[in-house]
């Protein structure tokens, strides 16, 4: 079973989530953004990075990318669709999961790591988890505050101590599916423990457990 | 023809970085300054000359690209 991991100009994560997808014994290739036909692989990973340099806003100019007319469709077979960081944002902004992120609340770039509490088992991203499980996954991100006007987005990743003002402290939101995920915080980088924590691992094996054959 | 488009978030919706630019206001004695929103001016040149069929256009660009109407507004003021 294969993920793809989308590339866009201006994301820097593919590498990292290529090898946690592979270290767990998964198959992840890497695809450019202007392919349309993603019906070789299972599921899809939209990695983090400044896709188009973030100009506009995070994820609005990635969205009009070839590959991501395939996500859409891709999400409405119920395939399993993980947006990381950037990748979340342009999940937003294709209207795959409610609300948009703006800047952080206290306008600053974190980067360290934060602890978060699972919320809910019901996604491609916990379902391997617990509800009440705690979480040390790295935070790197300028625009994590996440705003959703209609109160409708699932979360089933939940701060502990609010670094961004993320609505309800959301850490992750999934629709009503469970099939499509947006995380903020970096799962890839939490799957060593030469990284510091291999809590990332765990939300990893749940989107590969989520895969079914195309 | 020249077009310019206000994108402005609306009001219910936090505005960190013009909350940022407010205290900084604040912090050199502007202390009359009770709100400030950093709204998102974008300057357009286009080929035409039919003031309608351009307004309708660039209302059709800011609905799918130029604004995010989850959190924005926009007004668009033709230029002859």
């Amino acid at each position: 079973m294969k993920t793809a991991v989308i590339v866009f100009p201006g994301v820097n994560c593919e590498h990292d989530v290529v090898h946690a997808i592979e270290a767990l014994g998964g198959e992840a290739d890497l695809v450019w953004h202007r392919e349309t036909d993603l019906s070789d692989f299972d599921g899809v990973i939209l990695p983090g990075g400044f896709a188009h340099g973030d100009a506009l806003r995070t994820g609005a100019i990635a969205r009009f990318a070839p590959a991501m007319d395939e996500v859409i469709r891709l999400a409405g077979e119920s395939r399993p669709i993980l947006g990381i960081c950037n990748g979340w944002q342009m999940l937003c902004e294709s209207r795959l999961l409610p609300g948009a992120h703006i800047a952080n609340r206290d306008m600053s770039f974190i980067c360290k790591f934060v602890d978060v509490e699972v919320m809910d088992t019901n996604s491609v991203l916990t379902r391997s988890a617990e509800v009440g499980q705690r979480l040390r996954i790295p935070l790197n991100s300028y625009q994590g505050n996440w705003v959703d006007p209609t109160h409708s987005g699932r979360i089933v990743l939940r701060y502990i101590n609010d670094p961004n003002g993320s609505q309800r402290q959301a850490a992750a939101v999934t629709n009503a599916e469970g099939n499509v995920v947006g995380v903020m915080p970096h799962p890839e980088r939490g799957t060593d423990e030469l990284l510091g924590s291999i809590d990332g691992n765990i939300l990893l094996e749940s989107f590969l457990h989520s895969l079914v054959p195309a | 023809m020249k077009v310019t488009i206000t994108v402005d978030r609306r009001p219910e919706i936090a505005d960190p970085e013009g909350t940022t630019v407010k205290r900084a206001l604040h912090d050199l004695g502007f202390t009359e300054i009770e709100s400030v929103r950093m709204d998102r001016v974008i300057h357009l040149e286009v080929d035409g000359d039919d003031d309608e069929e351009v307004e309708t256009r660039v209302e059709e660009m800011c609905k799918q690209l130029l604004a995010n109407p989850v959190l924005e507004d926009f007004k668009v003021q033709i230029h002859r």
